[in-house]
């Protein structure tokens, strides 16, 4: 059953991003080009997604997921160096391709050589990406 | 002005929501493409939690492919040199990892509870994209 419902997001996610345009490169690159012909349709997206999210947040108060376990934690309130340095590295390559790891899978049919050989190196990236994250620590330690 | 693109977004917005619903009402998990993705790209995600995160891709991946097959439609506009693709795809994996999240994570299910991280990172990866887009579009004029 979790498989089911899990594959039922994941299409439901897949074909949302495909119905705003956000796996158009052009569409993203777009919204981040400020100097440019600015496109806001991201902000659309964003908005469109977080008002029912938000209130699937206010509807775990004092409940458990329907298919057992409990629900995530509270989110952290500390703002490390980590999150900073990765959404910065995250944006700036979010930037130079237009795409994110979401709609990177879900045009992965029709995204060509260009979309597969982003897929294949943002999973390099992120295979690699806990061993980078303990050097990082180790040079300069986490406070 | 509303442009038809602009609704399409709103809409599509709407079901990207309602996919992080039911991946957290139904599943119990935060619904960010990074962390499913990379808990399986670095082999932290076991057993039954691998399952429910393949599951999640292959829907990510195979129901907007048949319907770009059905109904067409199919855009991604990736232009330019494979080295673009490979630099960006590392930096959107290795920095999706080290800040926890991206655009679905920490944009859509964190901002939607209103977690400090997730605004922090969305501010970041917004303006390293802007940057990005600068950079390489108008100063360097590569993409």
């Amino acid at each position: 059953m979790r498989m089911v419902f899990a594959a039922l997001s994941g299409a439901l996610f897949g074909t949302g991003l495909w119905m705003s345009g956000m796996t158009d490169t052009t569409k993203v690159q777009g919204w981040l080009d400020i100097f440019g012909a600015w496109d806001p349709t991201l902000a659309f997206v964003m908005g469109g997604a977080i008002v029912p999210m938000a209130l699937a947040w206010r509807f775990t108060r004092a409940r458990n997921p329907a298919l057992g376990g409990v629900f995530p934690p509270p989110p952290e309130a500390k703002v490390g160096r980590n999150l900073v340095i990765g959404s910065v590295m995250f944006g700036f390559g979010w930037g130079l391709a237009g795409l994110c790891p979401g709609p990177s899978i879900a045009s992965l049919s029709w995204g060509g050589w260009e979309g597969l050989a982003f897929a294949v190196a943002m999973v390099a990236g992120m295979w690699a990406a806990p061993g980078l994250r303990s050097r990082l620590d180790a040079m300069v330690p986490v406070t | 002005m509303i442009q038809e693109d602009w609704l399409w977004g709103l809409a599509g917005g709407g079901i990207i929501g309602l996919a992080g619903a039911v991946y957290l009402l139904v599943n119990g998990r935060v619904m960010g493409a990074s962390g499913i993705i990379g808990a399986l790209a670095d082999g932290s995600a076991k057993g039954e939690m691998a399952r429910e995160r393949v599951a999640f891709i292959v829907g990510l991946f195979l129901v907007p492919a048949l319907i770009v097959l059905a109904l067409g439609g199919a855009s991604i506009n990736a232009e330019g040199p494979l080295a673009i693709y490979i630099f960006a795809g590392l930096l959107v994996g290795v920095g999706t990892r080290l800040a926890n999240g991206c655009t679905s994570g920490h944009g859509v299910c964190g901002i939607s509870r209103l977690s400090l991280r997730g605004m922090v990172a969305t501010v970041f990866y917004i303006m390293a994209g802007g940057f990005a887009v600068i950079l390489f579009r108008h100063i360097m004029g590569v993409i």
